[in-house]
């Protein structure tokens, strides 16, 4: 169509017009996006400066190592092996199912930990990476390493778990660690942020619980450059953290093995104490378990398994036990008669099998009667009706008192896990607690060690390491921290008057090595090495039977306790056999055994049995000797 | 006029012409494209041969194709431009049939040497259409509604087939691009206002339907919106692309954080970074002063356009002109929009500056014909 000039300037002025006014549009959008680019760069500069810090910066925990610990020798106790093990991090992840699939075809996986894992990948927070192998191979960490760029969200890490190098032979002692719950975060006010860390180690029982602020150290932080994966592309510093603190402890390992294979499958426990510094040698419980088997999480058959056994493996029996100490709580009374002058050593009572008293018959072990019994006689053959006439005279007061004095019925808190305080009963405390009088009857029961009265195997030992010096014997667990030795227990005199202590000394001398002891069995041949005890039974169940007959929960329990060269006192020993029977029987030779290991710190020689014995002792000595640990290698232990 | 007359004899002829390619232009191109090239170094963390040295030649070989478009006379390109409209039309539906599938859009056809994006074609041909469609129209016809259905009908029908892909950035390019054209032919002002207050209603309709079997968008699409209007709702997720952006941005503040030392590109935080994001490399980088600094050296290739438009008697090189500096006007201001969190993710390049083969040949044909029509203004 050809156009005549007319339409052509119409249409030229036409389109200059609408031209200008797009223009003029466009000048208007482009001033807009000037701006929004000076709104963006120039105001809020500051703002997103911030956050593209934020966002390149991930500040991360490194974990430091738990704390060693050492018993006294230097032997290695519970140590930090490297594992391998692969996290994911939902929120770097997608698709979990695909991812975890993928991982699958290069890895192996156990079902049932994958499944657990899922459970946490979903109830914690996207950023958290949660453990979705552990324990794997080197070569499966290689593999996963090498896969990396297929796996967004996967990452394999070398991580510090806890490995206990004697097992079972200090599970109560040392305790061990596990993965942080949900329950101990629940518990825990205003927690580290080490315990976010997947499958971080903290200290579940025992010293590894008790001692946990000293083990575990402080976090250091690494800020590391990231990219919009996670992935790290450079570190831009790092603060180095503080390594947890070696514990090191009095317990002596060889000694420690030696009782807990000498208490064996028995529900027993034992204490070992150095008299004159308050040093535990040895804490036996058994029986035992792996703690090794509870690091990373221990299967449910198994825990049931510890959990359903009546001889209760998971209990510290030694600090956590209480039983009523029977007999060898006479000492007590004794001294308190004593030391409150209502009786002197020489003052005799006549047993003739029982004692009335509020017209209630109390009868000695001894039906028959023992005639006329002097302090050293009593605690020999053990009379109870002696004791009897004791606490009338003396009054529950005063024996309760000297229980605290000697270290019963207060707690010793060694860093354990529910150290029992046990109780040295009271005429408040009965009105207090049970709501009703005390009654001459209980003050009767409570002189023999039996009623209200209870006692834990190393309130034993305490009491028995105190007996022998005087002293106020306070026991020590931790020998050092990071190489800082803690205050000794060595304690200051009681106050006893040095002549009544004698003489419970004598009597317990010849519990032991007096031709009508009740401890003869278990006596110590060399001079230089002879013990002094005590035996004691407790009732279980009220009940005159032969002990054979009855079924073993309701047997009674067998109790020891002595202390020994007798001269020259160096050691204490507490041992308790749960529904053991008789103590001479069933407790004193465990305890005479532990106290000559304890004496020589190592096979005392035969030439110390009676000499009947040494045929049984030397099987004995030579099956134990087969469960003793293997000499460490040399490079693990401190001088 | 005879001044008119005079001034037609004196097109330029032979190799001539060369002389008379508006070069001002050209060097600005230039210019725009070298950003480009910094930048793709920049993202690449110094590699040239990963994107840089591909879009060098890609330039190289658009810039001789600009110069070749430019030297043929306006008159071939104005009688072509049915058959060139129509080619790519039948490119699109083809596309529907035997398109790669990249980026979960169907966008590509394969020609065997180079993977073609029959939309880019279809910008540059729909104005070349219209404006031949104007050039033939008489003035007195243009508003008539007749002749109004005719140029809204060959706008809709290749933005249907765009938006079937489905690519709403390019829908959008093509409406608006077209509808601009249009405007500035001289079609009555009230057909537009009809199409805005229509447009509200569309929008309306949109998120009415959302949910419905007839929903007008695809879930990403409004996805897509969701975000723009909440980026912050989720971070991580479907607002990561805008609020990343946005950081970037921002975080460049007057100067930037200098050359090859931008967090947000470098440590991959920001997607797309070499193409639709490249935009927040370079904010980051060169902060305010050089993101202004792109958006001038833009106006002033809009202004060489216009200015050109302007001056050209002949209707068909001035329609064409202004349509095609409307077309990459609408490109680098969505674009920038769009980074800049002002208007939701379309997924539209930044012309000469982004990674991208067909978008650059088509964009460098486009100102060949923009040169044609200069070169052969009536003097």
């Amino acid at each position: 169509m050809r156009k005549s000039a007319s339409e052509k300037t119409q249409s030229q002025a036409l389109v200059t017009r609408r031209s200008l006014l797009v223009g003029g549009l466009q000048v208007g959008l482009v001033g807009a996006l000037g701006a929004r680019m000076h709104y963006l760069q120039v105001q809020e500069s500051d703002q997103f400066r911030f956050l593209a810090e934020e966002n390149r910066v991930k500040i991360s925990l490194i974990p430091p190592a738990r704390g060693e610990i050492f018993d006294r020798t230097g032997r290695i106790l519970a140590e930090n092996v490297p594992t391998y093990r692969v996290t994911l991090t939902r929120e770097d992840t997608g698709d979990v199912d695909e991812t975890i699939a993928s991982l699958g075809r290069i890895i192996e996986l156990d079902p049932e930990y994958l499944a657990e894992a899922l459970e946490q990948i979903k109830k914690r927070r996207g950023d958290v990476p949660v453990t979705v192998a552990d324990k794997i191979s080197w070569e499966a960490l290689a593999r996963v390493a090498a896969n990396a760029p297929a796996l967004p969200g996967i990452e394999p890490q070398v991580a510090l778990s806890r490995r206990y190098t004697l097992g079972a032979d200090f599970t109560h002692v040392v305790g061990y660690v596990g993965p942080v719950s949900d329950y101990d975060l629940g518990r825990i006010e205003n927690p580290d942020p080490l315990l976010h860390l997947p499958r971080f180690q903290i200290g579940k029982t025992g010293l590894e619980a008790r001692q946990e602020d000293d083990l575990r150290g402080k976090a250091g932080t690494q800020r590391v450059e990231v990219n919009a994966r996670g992935r790290e592309v450079r570190e831009l510093g790092r603060v180095e953290g503080k390594q947890g603190s070696d514990v090191q402890l009095t317990i002596d390992h060889n000694l420690q093995n030696y009782v807990q294979a000498r208490l064996g499958d028995e529900s027993a426990a034992a204490v070992v104490i150095d008299c004159q510094t308050g040093d535990l040698l040895a804490i036996g419980s058994a029986p035992t378990f792996d703690p090794n088997l509870f690091v990373n999480g221990i299967s449910v058959a198994d825990y049931k398994l510890l959990l359903e056994d009546d001889h209760r493996p998971l209990v510290a029996k030694s600090v956590q036990g209480t039983y009523p100490p029977g007999s060898t709580f006479k000492m007590v009374t004794a001294l308190a008669a004593l030391e409150a002058g209502v009786v002197t050593a020489e003052d005799t009572f006549s047993c003739k099998g029982y004692l009335e008293v509020s017209s209630q018959k109390f009868h000695c072990w001894k039906h028959s009667g023992h005639g006329n019994v002097s302090l050293v006689r009593s605690l020999r053959e053990s009379c109870d009706v002696y004791y009897y006439e004791l606490a009338l005279k003396t009054g529950i007061k005063n024996i309760s008192a000297m229980a605290r004095r000697l270290g019963l019925g207060a707690r010793h808190d060694i860093p354990m896990s529910a150290v029992a305080q046990g109780l040295a009963p009271t005429k408040d405390w009965k009105k207090r607690v049970k709501k009703e009088d005390w009654v001459l009857g209980d003050s009767v029961n409570a002189s023999i060690g039996q009623g209200f009265v209870l006692a834990s195997p190393l309130q034993l030992a305490v009491m028995t390491a105190r007996l022998a010096t005087g002293r106020a014997v306070e026991p020590r667990l931790v020998k050092t921290i990071d190489g800082v030795e803690q205050p000794s227990g060595a304690g200051a005199p009681l106050g006893l008057n040095e002549n009544h202590l004698r003489q419970i000394r004598r009597g317990m001398f010849e519990v032991v090595n007096h031709s009508r002891g009740t401890g003869r069995k278990s006596r110590i041949m060399s001079k230089a090495s002879q013990m002094a005890g005590k035996t004691g039974t407790s009732q279980v169940i009220s009940r005159r039977v032969k002990a054979s007959e009855v079924p073993w929960e309701q047997r009674d329990h067998a109790l020891f306790v002595d202390f020994a060269p007798y001269d020259n006192p160096r050691i204490a020993v507490a041992v308790v056999v749960e529904h053991g029977g008789g103590g001479s029987t069933a407790a004193a030779p465990v305890a005479r055994d532990i106290t000559l290991q304890a004496l020589y710190g190592d096979d005392p020689p035969l030439s110390e049995y009676p000499s009947r014995d040494r045929g049984r002792i030397r099987a004995q000595q030579k099956k134990l000797r087969a469960l003793r640990p293997a000499p460490s290698s040399g490079s693990d232990d401190r001088a | 006029m005879s001044y008119l007359e005079y001034n037609v004899k004196f097109v330029p002829t032979g190799p001539r012409k060369f002389l008379y390619i508006n070069w001002p232009l050209a060097l600005l191109l230039i210019a725009v494209a070298s950003v480009g090239f910094l930048m793709l170094y920049s993202v690449a963390s110094g590699d040239t041969s990963r994107w840089a040295e591909p879009q060098m030649k890609r330039f190289g070989v658009g810039f001789l194709m600009m110069i070749g478009v430019a030297m043929v006379p306006i008159y071939f390109w104005r009688n072509v431009s049915p058959v060139a409209y129509g080619v790519s039309l039948l490119l699109l539906v083809a596309v529907e049939f035997f398109g790669d599938v990249g980026m979960g859009a169907q966008r590509w056809i394969n020609l065997g040497f180079m993977r073609l994006q029959p939309s880019e074609l279809m910008k540059i041909t729909l104005v070349m259409l219209l404006a031949a469609y104007y050039d033939w129209l008489p003035l007195k016809k243009i508003s008539h509604p007749l002749w109004v259905a005719i140029p809204v009908a060959l706008i809709l029908l290749p933005t249907a087939l765009v938006l079937r892909q489905p690519d709403l950035g390019t829908s959008i390019l093509l409406v608006t691009g077209g509808g601009a054209l249009m405007f500035m032919a001289g079609v009555h002002w009230a057909y537009f206002a009809a199409v805005i207050a229509s447009g509200v209603g569309l929008i309306t309709a949109v998120f009415e339907t959302r949910g419905t079997d007839w929903q007008l968008l695809n879930n990403y699409q409004y996805k897509r919106i969701d975000t723009f209007l909440d980026p912050a709702a989720d971070p991580l997720g479907a607002g990561y692309h805008i609020t990343q952006s946005k950081i970037a941005l921002g975080s460049g503040g007057w100067t930037g954080r200098g050359f090859m030392q931008g967090t947000q590109s470098r440590l991959n935080f920001l997607p797309e970074k070499h193409t639709d994001f490249i935009f927040t490399t370079l904010s980051e980088e060169f902060g305010f002063v050089g993101a202004i600094g792109l958006l001038v050296l833009y106006g002033l290739i809009i202004m060489f356009c216009v200015s050109s438009a302007l001056s050209n008697a002949n209707r068909y090189g001035q329609l064409l002109t202004l349509g095609i500096s409307m077309t990459f006007f609408l490109f680098f201001s969505v674009n920038m929009a769009m980074v800049m969190g002002l208007i939701p993710v379309v997924g539209v390049p930044l012309p000469l500056v982004s990674y991208g083969g067909s978008a650059m040949l088509v964009l460098m044909i486009a100102f060949g014909l923009l040169q044609s029509a200069h070169v052969h203004k009536p003097r």
